[in-house]
């Protein structure tokens, strides 16, 4: 039986991790995002499914603890919001590096420096495009409502463990914060300690007689060695990219522009197209739900049919260079948001699709 | 002449290299102390049965590839990272074994917070520690732990303390903390020293598997490519240096 509840956004990941049997979760408190491990703690899981949970000293250490998780095959998380995962990166190539599965919650706050608790979607780049050191990939999940948080905990470690590799759930201060109905998934068991050695025949949970010994490392000294795992990694993220992609659409078939936004920005755009088609003018939303793997060739579709794409996001223009990469600047893509912790509003996005594209198309 | 094969029987074995080190060449400098601390955590595993139960924690530093000697599950951590990795696979698996090898760069420098939290935590682990007062891997660089006046690349004046401060007796602070039980320094210089060391392994491994919280195992060791000296002369000038600023014997023992 599924169960409704109306809850924060941040309240519904540490229920969904509990409740889809998540073995550990390890963080560090930061707004605005500090209710997950609040509510982790004030709900015991270590009483009822065993979960493991512990405030460590800091992020560099959650990662860490997530790191010495993964390694033994477990489901392990942390969370943080935008500075705390600055502090996390270290530790995110490291597990990229070792194949190690895991997910990482981001709600993300504006910057540069300590910035301000106000949402915002700056940490796209940082995302998306490494952060850390090395050839590497996160793979991104966008939730755009409370419901999404939940949901895309089990999602993540789903696609963490098929890949062996660290999944972001890159949320926002908006949907951290805010309260939506939530359907919860029944409670699943954890994994036994027999069915990770079975099916994780990778993670160190003691060399058995019968293997050899498990050894969860990044390092590949001999540079001909660490070009060839390199090549594995690419092969790796070429099918996550063939396989993973994830988006949604709303009213592009008719579409004279479309509007890419993602997160709570794509709530926002919802109202956006409601306005323009309100004023005459056909919008449609095209809304990334896996910033990486990026929906590439679909955003190349509609750019056979659209005159114009803007990229709504609350940063000073990230993911646009994506979407002008996908569509090979074969149509004009504008950028437009508010950033720094403030929040558009419908009607400014709708004043900037007129400005930015349909004046330019006069 | 009898062959030598016709002596080689089991019946006449009266030292065997424990089965817990592997075949690989040891990728040390001919001298030094990481060598002999590594067999004697891979006697002290074998002898407690937990060859299979034992999951060790690799650092940054001259013993980054300790996983290529001992026959159990590792995992490797970032520079200073391993005690947060330990900590995670201990609380997740509380049944197994669990240990961080560290040097004094990697568990006094870039993973202080890291070893100060862990056995704060009173973490039910067991920390072998490193110090030969130098960053060995990199080529002889300063350490936290480099004696006053102690030449190092980064210092090859000598360590000033009132530029570079005095070195960080680490152990001795780690003993404050209420969740360490057990915090000793060793050396593996002479016959007798090492076997004071397996000693004091295999107690840092039984605290374990009685539950009792974090022990420390500090073993003063040379670093003769480092120092710049034979192994012979890095012994003796370990001995008249490290030991009177790094006394050996327990720092702390609750029974
Ligand atoms: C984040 C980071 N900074 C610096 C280094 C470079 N580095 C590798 S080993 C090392 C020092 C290790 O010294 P110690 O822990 O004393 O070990 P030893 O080699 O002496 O046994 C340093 C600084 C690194 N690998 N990672
Ligand atoms: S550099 Fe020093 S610590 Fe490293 S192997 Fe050589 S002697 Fe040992
Ligand atoms: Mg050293």
């Amino acid at each position: 039986m599924r169960e409704l509840k109306l809850m924060k956004g941040n309240e519904a990941i540490a229920e969904a991790a509990i409740r889809a049997g998540v073995d550990g979760y390890f963080g560090y408190p930061i707004t605005p995002q500090s209710e997950v491990m609040e509510t982790l703690m004030a709900l015991r899981p270590w009483d009822s499914t065993g979960m493991v949970v512990l405030q460590a000293e800091s992020e560099t250490a959650s990662i860490n603890m997530v790191y010495g998780g993964a390694g033994c095959g477990k489901r392990v998380m942390t969370s943080s919001s935008s500075p705390g995962v600055s502090l996390m990166q270290e530790g995110l190539t490291y597990l990229a590096g070792a194949e190690l599965p895991c997910v990482v919650v981001n709600v993300v706050r504006g910057g540069p420096g300590l910035g301000t608790i106000q949402p915002a979607q700056s940490d796209y780049f940082q995302t998306v495009k490494g952060g850390g050191h090395g050839d590497y990939k996160l793979i991104t999940l966008a939730p755009a409502s409370v419901q999404e948080m939940a949901d895309f905990v089990e999602l993540s470690f789903d696609l963490a463990f098929k890949y062996r590799n660290p999944v972001m759930i890159l949320s926002d201060g908006v949907i951290g914060q805010m309260m939506e109905k939530v359907e919860l998934s029944e409670q699943k068991p954890r994994w036994t300690a027999e069915y990770i050695e079975e099916n994780h025949t990778w993670a160190t949970t003691g060399k058995k007689a019968n293997r050899e010994k498990n050894i969860i490392t990044s390092v590949q000294l001999e540079a001909s060695v660490q070009e060839a795992f390199n090549h594995k990694l690419q092969a790796k993220y070429r099918s996550v990219e063939e396989n993973e992609v994830r988006y949604e659409e709303v009213m592009c078939d008719d579409a004279d522009y479309i509007i890419v936004a993602y997160g709570s920005s794509a709530r926002i755009c919802q109202k956006s197209i409601e306005i323009a088609r309100e004023k005459g003018i056909k919008v449609g939303m095209f809304r990334p739900i896996t910033l990486y793997p990026f929906p590439t060739e679909q955003l190349m579709k509609r750019a056979k049919q659209v005159k114009g794409m803007l990229s709504v996001e609350m940063s000073a223009g990230q993911m646009v260079e994506d979407v002008k990469l996908a569509v090979e600047c074969s149509i004009p893509v504008e950028h437009f948001g508010r950033f720094g912790g403030s929040v558009h509003s419908p009607g400014e996005v709708v004043e900037a699709l007129e400005q930015k594209l349909i004046g330019g198309d006069k | 002449m009898s062959d030598i094969n016709t002596i080689i029987k089991p019946e006449n074995i009266v030292y065997k290299r424990t089965d817990v080190l592997s075949d690989n060449d040891l990728s040390y400098c001919p001298g030094c102390g990481h060598g002999t601390v590594h067999k004697l955590i891979a006697e002290v595993i074998e002898e407690m049965g937990i060859q299979d139960t034992t999951i060790g924690i690799a650092p940054v530093g001259c013993s980054v590839l300790a996983y290529n000697y001992l026959e159990i599950d590792w995992q490797q951590a970032a520079h200073g990272r391993a005690p947060a990795l330990a900590t995670a696979v201990k609380r997740l698996m509380p049944e197994k074994n669990v240990f961080s090898y560290q040097g004094d760069g990697d568990l006094a420098a870039i993973g202080t917070a890291e070893t100060i939290h862990a056995c704060n935590r009173g973490e039910n682990i067991v920390m072998i520690f490193i110090n030969n007062g130098i960053y060995g891997m990199t080529g002889g660089q300063m350490a936290p732990t480099t004696l006053p006046g102690m030449a190092a690349s980064t210092c090859p004046h000598g360590r000033d303390v009132s530029h570079d401060g005095e070195p960080i007796k680490i152990s001795e602070i780690l003993a404050q903390l209420p969740g360490t039980c057990y915090v000793t320094r060793q050396s593996v210089h002479t016959a007798g020293n090492v076997r004071k060391t397996k000693k004091a392994l295999r107690k840092a491994f039984e605290n374990q598997a009685a539950n009792k919280g974090t022990s420390l195992v500090e073993v003063v060791s040379n670093c003769n490519s480092g120092w710049k000296m034979t192994p012979i002369k890095s012994n003796e000038w370990m001995e008249e240096n490290m030991f009177p600023y790094y006394p050996l014997g327990d720092i702390k023992n609750e029974e």
